[in-house]
């Protein structure tokens, strides 16, 4: 059979992983650098009897995608930093509800309206602390087109496994850039389908009373099981409850579901740490120009090496500090003040040694940008 | 089946005040769902926040309680998701028309076919009255010591300019007319908007010394007549109530149906 062979940009990449993890409902609000997403979604969600809406915010996106969740659907929404923080309150009720669903953060210059057209990576923060109240999140990024493909099919699997809602922060550079992409034959990549309740009818369904490992099975909305969903803290029926021992526990429940599996959900690439002295740690765009970096200092015999990350939350700080144990330097290169530094501060030893590569200007943060902290910090001078 | 087959006895007693009238909306909403004979089923009851909004509940559908005034928004995903299924929204005035009034207009427009009612008891009863986008023009309120100088919205007029194609006002003293318009709310394929007049005598009531329940609801009986009734052309003061507005319009629904045809046989 011939490879399925596309040249296409980094948010057309996202569209054809959404589509072969299942999507079938995408509700959005145009917004640059995202819009493609939508654009694309529109034509292609029809077709395979999906659904597409063009609603009046991005508030009323993340809502209408977490009621198409609740009757059983894949769902997904795109958007950028004005409309990721216009998202943050219903992404706090999918927390909460526990609600499956998928947010697209193709990411450019802010605050405000800041530099729509141009790339950056300062929404990481957003991403893990921009809903109000104690919660966990996951939120994956990648580097390239394939990387975002696969991304966006394990922020759906995610999604689902562990009933939440997932961020795919992808940039600006990302998002528009064309490169190849190999879309793989149907069921190659695992995708994980909803967990529905065995529970039949007539038999009581606890909407949030866990199975024995852990686990939510859902019941869709609209089925033979009726039951009370809200933002409230809740009991296993969905009702609300203020019981300390309840709120106690759900609250818990939320966190440590997420933070108790860092190991689990951390992906991540490695390249030449074996004997690594430098150790760059780069995700998304800023990860090509690290690698270039690396490739480049390598064939002259620098013993330098990359980590680059596609997990940013939950962080996988005890990774962080394994790979960076026997490095002399470490040098986070990012398009932002420093928001993954301050992780991978507090996750080493050494905080000493730990330095920020980074641009904050718009532009792609490119290999001589990189070299030239290095240089700083070797003292050679730039 | 009974009107207490529709009601999640477990979770009573409920949290409305005495002589709060959203006991008479539910009341008036499950008579409206059992003479549909609909299946529970059938039925998503979405809501936001505030008093009203706890009224979902209290009723043994599939029932989503959301975030202020984004009921709507949570709706469209469901019916959209689900075509087949009866949507209803039941919302406080604020819910609907303060912090949710660009879902309601954008809903409205796209005519997509859910059923929204207003319980407009023209407060903020939860956080304990403060005035709402139809408390009114010199009304008093927690939050307007002097006197309110927001002049409100006539929620009629606001559905049927924004596209609703079913608009309807009664209140809480005309419960038979409640029942009727609700079954016919639900029955209409479109959006469908239900403004219900209900009493807040605990903070708006009392606030503008408009006296007890009762008194307050003397008042929706004594100050409003029914659509085209000679007696507005008397008394214009008086507030119309009854069907504004019933009329066909391609649903939102259906019309994606067709897009999904069209786009599979590559039009």
């Amino acid at each position: 059979m011939t490879e399925n062979i596309k040249f296409v940009q980094g948010n057309e990449a996202c569209v054809e992983g959404a589509l072969y993890a299942g999507l079938d409902f995408f509700a959005g609000y145009p917004i640059t650098p995202s819009t493609e997403i939508a654009e694309h979604l529109a034509t292609r969600l029809p077709r395979v009897g999906g659904r597409f809406l063009q609603m009046e915010d991005e508030i009323a996106s993340i809502c209408a995608i977490i009621g198409a969740s609740l009757t059983g659907h894949k769902v997904m929404t795109a958007t950028s930093g004005p409309g990721f923080s216009l998202m943050q309150e219903g992404l706090g009720f999918a927390v909460m509800a526990e609600i499956p669903c998928v947010i697209v953060d193709v990411q450019r210059g802010g605050p405000s309206t800041g530099n729509p057209t141009h790339v950056s990576q300062a929404d990481v923060n957003q991403a893990r602390w921009g809903t109000h109240g104690d919660h966990a999140i996951v939120a994956l990024t990648a580097s390239n087109h394939q990387d975002v493909f696969a991304m966006t099919v394990e922020a759906f699997n995610i999604a689902e496994t562990f009933r939440t809602p997932v961020v795919l922060l992808l940039d600006e550079v990302i998002g528009h850039m064309r490169e190849r992409l190999t879309v793989p034959e149907p069921d190659v990549v695992p995708v994980v389908r909803r967990l529905r309740t065995s529970a039949g009818e007539g038999v009581d369904y606890h909407p949030y009373l866990p199975r024995e490992d852990g686990r939510l099975p859902m019941s869709d909305f609209g089925g033979v099981h009726r039951y009370n969903v809200t933002g409230l803290f809740h009991d296993m029926w969905g009702f609300p409850t203020d019981n300390p021992r309840a709120v106690h526990d759900l609250t818990r429940h939320l966190v440590d579901k997420i933070q108790n599996r860092v190991h689990k959900l951390a992906r991540f690439k490695e390249y030449y740490l074996e004997d690594a002295r430098i150790l760059l740690i780069a995700y998304g765009s800023a990860a090509r120009s690290a690698l270039q970096l690396v490739e480049q200092r390598r064939s002259r015999g620098e013993r330098i090496g990359l980590l680059e990350l596609q997990t940013l939350w939950p962080f996988p700080s005890g990774l962080i500090r394994e790979k960076c144990a026997d490095a002399r330097y470490v040098v986070v290169v990012e398009m932002n003040m420093g928001q993954v530094l301050r992780e991978v501060k507090v996750a080493v030893e050494d905080q000493e040694k730990v330095f920020l590569a980074n641009r904050i200007d718009g532009s792609l943060i490119n290999h001589h940008d990189i070299m030239n902290i290095l240089r700083i910090i070797q003292s050679k001078g730039v | 089946m009974a009107i207490k087959d529709y009601i999640r006895e477990r979770f009573f007693p409920h949290i409305w005040c005495p002589g709060c009238g959203h006991g008479i909306v539910l009341n008036s909403l499950l008579r409206a769902v059992e003479s549909l004979g609909l299946s529970k089923n059938e039925i998503v009851m979405v809501s936001g926040i505030g008093c009203s909004s706890r009224i979902s509940g209290y009723v043994d559908f599939h029932t989503l309680h959301t975030i202020h005034g984004r009921a709507l928004a949570f709706a469209t995903g469901v019916k959209m998701s689900r075509p087949e299924l009866n949507l209803i929204v039941p919302m406080g005035d604020g819910d609907a028309l303060a912090i949710g009034g660009n879902h309601f207009i954008h809903a409205a427009r796209r005519n997509i076919d859910i059923t929204a009612i207003i319980m407009n008891n023209r407060i903020y009863g939860m956080t304990g009255g403060q005035f709402s986008p139809l408390s009114g023009f010199g009304s008093l309120a927690t939050t307007a010591p002097f006197g309110n100088i927001d002049h409100d919205f006539d929620i009629v007029s606001l559905s049927k300019a924004a596209g609703a194609t079913f608009v309807a006002r009664t209140t809480t003293y005309h419960v038979r007319q409640m029942a009727d318009i609700f079954r016919q709310a639900i029955l209409h394929e479109g959006f469908s908007v239900v403004e219900v007049m209900s009493q807040c005598p605990t903070y708006f009531g009392r606030k503008n010394k408009l006296g007890s329940a009762v008194d307050m609801m003397e008042y929706f009986k004594t100050h409003t007549t029914p659509v085209g009734s000679p007696s507005k052309e008397k008394n214009p003061d008086l507030i119309e109530r009854g069907i504004f507005i019933q009329q066909d319009r391609p649903e939102y629904c259906r019309e994606y149906e067709k897009i999904m045809g069209r786009a599979m046989k590559g039009i």
